[in-house]
């Protein structure tokens, strides 16, 4: 399947995840697909029978919340079956409205409480330069609301004076977060500047343009001795018209029949 | 009235008359109700973004410039996520700051195993300087806010945002620090706290129906704890069950039992979260998975009456 296609099929997945529970974190999981789809068609080195191979790609997916983006992509490559999407915060599941290390087959880090998970990902890509592993990559995708934590800049900090380049940050830069615009909430800047003031190298791609997207990623992956970061420019709800209207109130909101139906009738 | 609706209007009028006051938030103002302060108060609300460390040191800077800030967001991002910025800038240097802990427990629900913290009371229990409340409904949190904002000191409380259902009648009396008693009775204490007192008030019933008779303490209070209401009531009962949404390291249960073993050694039993790690699921499976039922309730001061009793 194209990357192109895939990401529909995970729009689609990621609304039946959601409509099964009614409601839940509906654009930062759609701004997301595009990413998910280019990394998982492209460059994830995984095996869905064996998910905590050693010898593997990691994501750790910092904006947990956007948990059921990725449990679309990895029910899709047979990491588990469909129909645990139907399964989303009922007792039991295993799968939490924010990501779990635990209970997911295919989830590489814990995330939902924000700002923790470059840190996280250094310590994957300490651990994977321990053991010798000079193949694999720990991708990292964060929202850019969550870039205001202080930790994230820790984690930077640190991924570039260790010469971490086995660390890419994707930024979900949707320019939204729960209480309106990043700009008017608490301004971020130029995040590729100030990525590059803390060692990294940078681009900035359209997030949901595929070839771009692969390309960025293909750049990042040159091993030159300093982190890579790939500011994405996203719409927040891609995809489905009423989402991508209804601006920061998307956040967190109803995937009634209807509106299900309705986005399934965009989603082709 | 949802208690973050019934939070905001109190504010407002606090506000009015206490041009002290500062809101902070990190992202939640819309989520916790405070958005409608900002065009009222736009020089006392402040919006920090999505960096709660950082606010809570705001907060404390603006203490100690003579303000009381109010700081808020979910229970874990207000307290365990910021807890050595709190026993620091806060706690230790005597500051007057108001931390707001929003869905506390199994009250976070489909927020799930991140969101859901039951280590609040513990952490904030330790630290000197600090005041901790679990607030019920909007009667209580309309009538304890003046106390709260008047207060000299650190004053932790959680509330739950969308919690809509009535406890207290209008003519509901909060006393600082004073338990609540709820009804009286002479064979077991039920000390409740937040809003488990719910449950707690069912159990009352339900033990009532197999012959026991339960005398309820509602408890506003955690730190400091009305010592003389606890220890009247288990001196005429001579058994406590305890009863709240949260651990049961460190929380309700260890304040009463430290007050028991001290002062009047009595059977208590606990109705808390036992060392489960945290899950995501509707309320009232919560509430199973966790023994936190009013079954859970009246179940275990049945059993610890029939073991009494012999
Ligand atoms: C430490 C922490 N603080 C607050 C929250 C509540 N929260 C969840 S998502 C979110 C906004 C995230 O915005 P952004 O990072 O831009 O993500 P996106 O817009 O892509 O969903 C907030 C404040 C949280 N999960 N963790």
């Amino acid at each position: 399947m194209t990357a192109k296609n895939f990401s529909t099929e995970i729009r689609r997945a990621t609304l039946r995840c959601l409509h099964s529970q009614g409601s839940g974190h509906v654009g930062g999981s759609l701004s997301v697909a595009d990413a998910l789809a280019v990394l998982y068609t492209h460059h994830m080195d995984v095996d869905p029978q064996n998910p905590k191979r050693p010898q593997r790609d990691m994501l750790v997916l910092s904006k947990g919340h956007a948990g059921p983006a990725w449990y679309a992509t990895l029910a899709l490559k047979g990491f588990f079956p469909m129909d645990w999407l139907d399964t989303l915060n009922k007792i039991g599941t295993k799968l939490p409205s924010h990501a779990n290390l635990t209970l997911t087959p295919g989830v590489d880090m814990t995330a939902g409480s924000l700002g923790q998970g470059l840190s996280c990902a250094c310590g994957l890509a300490l651990g994977l330069k321990a053991q010798g592993d000079t193949s694999h990559f720990v991708y990292v995708i964060t929202g850019d609301g969550e870039l205001q934590e202080g930790q994230n800049w820790e984690g930077a900090m640190f991924a570039s004076h260790h010469k971490l380049d086995n660390v890419v940050v994707l930024v979900d830069n949707n320019k939204l977060q729960i209480d309106g615009e990043t700009q008017n909430v608490c301004k971020m800047e130029d995040l590729e500047a100030k990525f590059r003031a803390f060692g990294f190298e940078t681009t900035r791609v359209d997030g949901h343009d595929h070839q771009a997207l692969h390309q960025a990623i293909c750049n990042a992956k040159v091993r030159n001795g300093v982190p890579h970061c790939i500011v994405m420019d996203t719409v927040k709800g891609k995809g489905v018209s009423i989402y991508e209207q209804m601006g920061a109130s998307n956040h967190s909101t109803t995937v009634n029949d209807e509106q299900y139906a309705l986005a399934l009738s965009e989603l082709q | 009235m949802e208690l973050r609706k019934a939070y905001v209007a109190e504010m407002a009028r606090l506000m009015k008359q206490n041009d002290k006051i500062f809101i902070l938030d990190a992202d939640l103002s819309g989520a916790g109700g405070t958005k409608t302060l900002y065009q009222q108060f736009p020089e006392r609300c402040v919006q920090c973004g999505i960096a709660e460390a950082n606010m809570t040191c705001i907060a404390a800077g603006l203490s100690a410039s003579g303000f009381v800030p109010f700081i808020h967001s979910f229970a874990p991002f207000s307290t365990r996520r910021v807890y050595d910025q709190i026993a620091v800038s806060i706690s230790y240097s005597e500051q007057n700051v108001k931390i707001v802990g929003f869905d506390p427990g199994i009250e976070t629900t489909y927020n799930g195993g991140t969101h859901m913290c039951f280590e609040d009371f513990a952490l904030m229990r330790a630290l000197p300087n600090f005041v901790v409340m679990d607030i019920v409904d909007d009667v209580q949190l309309t009538k304890a806010l003046p106390h709260i904002a008047q207060h000299q000191g650190s004053v932790y409380f959680r509330m739950v945002r969308k919690q809509n259902k009535q406890f207290f009648g209008e003519d509901y009396n909060f006393q600082w620090g004073k338990a609540d008693k709820i009804c009286s009775g002479s064979d077991v204490t039920i000390v409740a706290t937040g809003t488990t007192v719910f449950d707690a008030k069912v159990a009352v019933e339900k033990l009532a129906q197999v012959g026991i008779s339960a005398e309820l303490l509602a408890i506003h209070t955690v730190k400091p704890l009305d010592e003389q209401a606890i220890l009247q009531s288990a001196q005429k009962t001579g058994i406590v069950v305890t009863v709240e949404n949260h651990s049961v390291h460190g929380g309700l249960y260890s304040a009463v039992c430290e007050l028991l073993s001290a002062k009047h050694p009595t059977l208590c039993g606990a109705i808390a979260v036992h060392d489960q790690i945290s899950q995501v699921g509707s309320l009232n499976d919560l509430k199973i998975a966790y023994h936190l039922t009013a079954d859970d309730i009246a179940s275990k001061a049945q059993q610890l009456v029939q073991a009494k009793r012999g």
